[in-house]
C-alpha cells in the first residue's frame, strides 16, 4: 500500500471541496420592528427611536429594534418592582419552579428557530448555536428551575431571601445563553429582572421574551429592554434597583462597579480574560492541538474564557506549532448558516477593527504571523484564524484581550515558569493545562489563579458547573449551587 | 525607705513583616489612657505599601501550608493570647473597661480565635461541590484564598472586633493588612505581640496604627490588595474606599453594624466571614480511558 505522506495529506485537504449545506431559515418569521418587553407587554419606546440589527455575515438589516431611553428604563424597573411585590415573592416556590421549567421546555421546542436566529444575528456557526448555545440555555433554565423550591437546603444554617429587582446587562458573544445565565438563577431565587441584551445581538433575547410571554409568567417578572450603551448606563444608575449583574469588558465593569459602590448596591461582574493554555511535553500532543483550536477559535474567539495565550514547553514547541498550523488550514471560514462552517463572521465592524488593530500590533512587535489561506466571503466581517509565535509577555497581544480568533504562542522550560507566565496577567477567568501526568495536573491546576481550569480539555460549560473569575475578571459565580449566591441574601 | 521600682514603659510600634517598626515618617499620635499618655506610631502611605509587600511575600507560604497546619498556628495564637491574659486585660482596663467587661471581651476574643482555628480544615469541605455535569467529565468547585486582604478593624470592641475580622481571612489562607482603630489602638498592638510569638510566619498578619481615614484610601487603591473588609466603616469613608477599590476589581465587604454588642453575639462568627475572602475555582478533568 502506498504510504500517504504528510505533504500528500495536506494536498488532499486542500482539494477537498465541501458542497454547501445551508440550514434553512425561510421559516423564521421576523417582525420588521421590535418593541420593548415591559410588564408583559410589547411597548413602543418612549423616544420613538429604533435602531437596525444586521446580519454580520451579509451586512443586511434583519429588523428594527426599539431604543430604550431612561424613561423606558424607569418603566421597566417599576414593572419589575410591581411584579416582585405583587406576584413573584408571594408565589409558592414550587410554582415558581414550574414556570421556569416551562421556559426550559419551550426553549428546547423552539431550539432550531433560536439557533438559526442566533447565527443570523451574531454570526456564529450554526453547529455551535445548535449544539452548544441553545441546549445549554435550555439546560440552564431546567437546572435552576429545580432550585427554586429547594433554596432552604442550599446553604447550611442560613435563611435565603431574594434581593428584589435585578438589572442585568449581557454581551453579544453568547446572546441567548448569557440571557439564560442571568435570568434563570435570578428568578429561581425569587427576584424579578430587567435584562438589557447587547446592541448588536438583541433578536434571540426578544424571542426569549416571546417564550416567556407564552409561558404565562406573571407580567413584569422578566423585562427585556433593548438599546445601546447609554440604555445600559441608565439601567445601572436607576435608583430603585437592588442588584446589578454584568457580563462584558473589564473597562465597562469597573465603571459599573463604581456606580454600584456609590449606591451601595449588590453587584456581580463577569469580565474579560486572557487565559493561558499550557501544553507540557508529556501531553497527548494531537489532543492538545484539538484543544488549542477549540480554545481559541470556538465562536471566532469571541469568548471571555478563550485560551488566547498558548504556553508550550520548549521541547515540543516546534512540533506543536507545525501541527497547529496544519490543523488550522482545515478550518472552514464562511457562511454561519452552513453546517460545515467552523468559523463564522466577526460580530460587528467595530469588533473587526479592534481585532485588526491588535493583530497589527503583533506584527509591529516583531512576532511571526500564521494564518489560514482560505478564501473569505466578499461581504460581511471576517478575520482569518491566526496565531503569532515569538510573542513576549510584554507585547500587547500577550496582555490585552483581543476577543477574536488570534492566538499568542509563547514558550516555557519549567513548570514554575509556566505557572508564573500563566498568572502574569490582570485577568483570572480561565486556564488550560495539558499533561498526561496526573499528579502534575493537580499541582498545576491548583497554582493557576483562575476561576475555571480545564485540564486536558477546554471550553466546556454546564449549568451545574460554577463559572466566574479571579482578579480583574470579576467576582460572583454563574452556574451550580454557587450561582445562587449572587441573587440571595443569607441571614 | 527604698523607692518603689520605676516601671519600664513600652514604645508602641507598627507590626509589619513580623517586625515591630516605627512609622517611616517618624510620626506618632498621642493616646490618653488611664495609665497616662502613650505615643503610638502613625502609619503613612509608605507604611501601607511596605505592609502590602510583606503580606504578598508571605502569601505563597501561608496558603501553601496544609489547612491542618494553619489551624494549629491560629490555635497557637489563641494559646499565646490566653497566656498573656493579664496584659490584654490591663490594656482593656486602661481603655476604660470595667474589670468584668475587660474579662468578658478578652475571653470572647480567645474563644473566637479557637473557633476559627477549627474552621481552617473544614471550610473547603463546606463550600466545595462536585458538579454532576452532563458529560464524561470529573468536575469540582472548591474555595481558594483570594490573596491580600485589607481589614479596617472595628472601632469597638477594640480587641474582639480585631480578632473577629482578621482571623477569618487568615483561616482561609489569606494574608492580612489590618488598620487598628485610632480611638483605641493598644489592643491591636498587644494582639500583634501575641501573633509575633505564635509561630505565625512573618508577614502573614500586619497591623498598622494611625488614622484609618488617612490610610484606608491607600489600601483601597493598592493594586496588590485583592479584597477589603470595611464592614464597620462609616458610610462616607466606606463609599470612598469602595469606589477606589473598584479600579482593581476588589472584593469588598461593607455595610455591617457599628454596634459593639454585635460582636459578642452568635451572628458575629460564621464561615460566611471566611467565604467572603475566598474565590471558587472549578476544575474540569475528562473521565475516560
Amino acid at each position: 500500500m502506498k504510504t500517504i505522506t504528510r505533504a500528500t495529506k495536506a494536498e488532499l485537504a486542500k482539494g477537498w471541496e465541501y458542497a454547501p449545506a445551508p440550514e434553512a431559515h425561510d421559516y423564521i418569521k421576523l417582525r420588521s420592528r421590535y418593541g420593548l418587553f415591559i410588564g408583559g407587554k410589547w411597548l413602543a419606546p418612549h423616544s420613538r427611536k429604533y435602531f437596525a440589527t444586521i446580519n454580520p455575515a451579509t451586512e443586511e438589516k434583519l429588523a428594527d429594534i426599539a431604543l430604550g431611553d431612561p424613561e423606558d428604563v424607569d418603566r421597566a424597573v417599576k414593572a419589575a418592582r410591581h411584579a416582585y411585590d405583587r406576584y413573584w415573592r408571594r408565589l409558592a416556590p414550587a410554582a415558581r419552579a414550574k414556570y421556569i421549567y416551562r421556559i426550559a421546555r419551550a426553549i428546547t421546542e423552539r431550539s432550531r428557530e433560536l439557533a438559526v436566529l442566533e447565527s443570523m444575528d451574531g454570526g456564529k456557526p450554526i453547529k455551535e448555536s445548535r449544539d452548544v448555545d441553545i441546549p445549554l440555555a435550555a439546560a440552564h433554565f431546567f437546572y435552576y428551575a429545580g432550585w427554586a423550591d429547594k433554596l432552604d437546603w442550599a446553604f447550611p444554617n442560613a435563611v435565603p431571601r431574594p434581593l428584589g429587582v435585578a438589572g442585568q446587562i449581557i454581551p453579544w458573544n453568547f446572546p441567548v445563553l448569557m440571557a439564560a445565565w442571568k435570568i434563570a438563577p435570578a428568578i429561581a431565587c425569587g427576584n424579578t429582572v430587567v435584562l438589557k441584551p447587547a446592541e448588536t445581538t438583541p433578536l434571540t433575547a426578544l424571542l426569549l421574551a416571546e417564550i416567556i410571554e407564552q409561558a404565562d409568567l406573571p407580567p413584569g417578572v422578566v423585562n427585556i429592554l433593548t438599546g445601546p450603551g447609554p440604555t445600559g448606563s441608565a439601567l445601572v444608575n436607576h435608583p430603585a434597583l437592588d442588584k446589578i449583574a454584568f457580563t462584558g469588558s473589564t473597562e465597562v465593569g469597573k465603571i459599573i462597579a463604581k456606580a454600584c459602590a456609590k449606591r451601595n448596591r449588590h453587584v456581580t461582574l463577569e469580565l474579560g480574560g486572557k487565559a493561558a493554555n499550557i501544553v507540557f511535553d508529556d501531553a497527548a500532543i494531537d489532543q492538545a492541538v484539538e484543544g488549542i483550536i477549540n480554545g481559541i477559535f470556538f465562536n471566532q474567539g469571541h469568548v471571555c474564557c478563550a485560551g488566547s495565550r498558548l504556553l508550550v514547553q520548549e521541547s515540543v514547541h516546534e512540533a506543536v506549532v507545525e501541527k497547529l498550523h496544519r490543523r488550522m488550514q482545515s478550518l472552514r471560514v464562511g457562511d454561519p448558516l452552513d453546517k460545515n462552517t467552523d468559523i463564522g463572521a466577526i460580530n460587528s465592524k467595530q469588533q473587526l477593527k479592534k481585532i485588526e488593530e491588535l493583530a497589527a500590533s503583533g506584527d509591529q512587535d516583531g512576532c511571526r504571523r500564521f494564518q489560514t489561506e482560505c478564501a473569505l466571503p466578499a461581504r460581511g466581517y471576517w478575520f482569518r484564524p491566526t496565531f503569532f509565535t515569538g510573542v513576549a509577555l510584554s507585547h500587547r497581544i500577550a496582555q490585552e484581550e483581543i476577543f477574536g480568533p488570534v492566538l499568542s504562542v509563547m514558550t516555557f522550560r519549567t513548570p514554575e515558569e509556566a505557572v508564573d507566565k500563566a498568572n502574569n496577567t490582570r485577568y483570572g477567568l480561565s486556564a488550560g493545562v495539558w499533561t498526561d501526568k496526573g499528579s502534575k495536573n493537580f499541582k498545576i491546576t491548583s497554582q493557576l489563579r483562575a476561576g475555571v481550569v480545564w485540564a486536558n480539555t477546554f471550553n466546556k460549560f454546564d449549568p451545574t458547573s460554577p463559572f466566574g473569575g479571579y482578579k480583574e475578571s470579576g467576582f460572583g459565580r454563574e452556574g451550580g449551587r454557587h450561582g445562587l449566591l449572587p441573587y440571595l441574601e443569607l441571614t | 525607705m527604698k523607692p518603689a521600682r520605676l516601671p519600664v514603659r513600652k514604645t508602641y510600634k507598627l507590626f509589619v513583616g513580623g517586625e515591630f517598626a516605627r512609622s517611616e515618617s517618624g510620626r506618632t499620635m498621642a493616646i490618653a489612657r488611664r495609665d497616662g499618655t502613650h505615643h503610638v506610631a502613625r502609619a503613612t502611605r509608605k507604611d501601607v505599601r511596605d505592609a502590602v509587600r510583606a503580606a504578598r511575600g508571605a502569601w505563597a507560604g501561608w496558603r501553601g501550608r496544609t489547612a491542618y497546619n494553619r489551624g494549629q498556628i491560629i490555635y497557637r495564637l489563641a494559646e499565646m493570647m490566653e497566656s498573656r491574659r493579664e496584659q490584654f486585660v490591663d490594656v482593656l482596663l486602661s481603655g476604660g473597661a470595667t474589670a468584668r467587661e475587660a474579662a468578658r471581651e478578652f475571653e470572647a476574643a480567645v474563644d473566637r480565635a479557637i473557633w476559627y482555628a477549627g474552621w481552617c480544615d473544614k471550610i473547603e469541605q463546606v463550600l466545595s461541590t462536585k458538579n454532576p455535569v452532563a458529560g464524561p467529565h470529573f468536575n469540582v468547585s472548591s474555595p481558594e484564598p483570594t490573596g491580600v486582604v485589607g481589614v479596617l478593624a472595628p472601632a469597638q470592641p477594640s480587641l474582639l472586633g480585631l480578632v473577629s475580622t482578621v482571623i477569618p481571612p487568615l483561616s482561609g489562607g489569606n494574608v492580612v493588612v489590618a488598620l487598628a482603630p485610632s480611638s483605641d489602638p493598644l489592643s491591636a498592638i498587644a494582639f500583634a505581640e501575641a501573633a509575633a510569638t505564635s509561630d505565625m510566619p512573618k508577614g502573614v498578619l500586619n497591623i498598622l496604627t494611625g488614622e484609618p481615614a488617612e490610610l484606608l484610601p491607600h489600601v483601597a487603591a493598592h493594586f496588590d490588595v485583592n479584597a477589603l473588609d470595611i464592614w464597620t466603616a462609616d458610610s462616607g469613608l466606606a463609599e470612598r474606599a469602595h469606589v477606589a477599590a473598584c479600579e482593581s476589581v476588589k472584593r469588598v465587604r461593607r455595610s455591617g453594624t457599628r454596634d459593639r454588642k454585635f460582636w459578642f453575639g452568635d451572628a458575629s462568627q460564621s464561615p460566611r466571614w471566611i467565604e467572603a475572602f475566598m474565590e471558587i475555582k472549578t476544575v474540569w478533568h475528562p473521565a475516560g480511558v
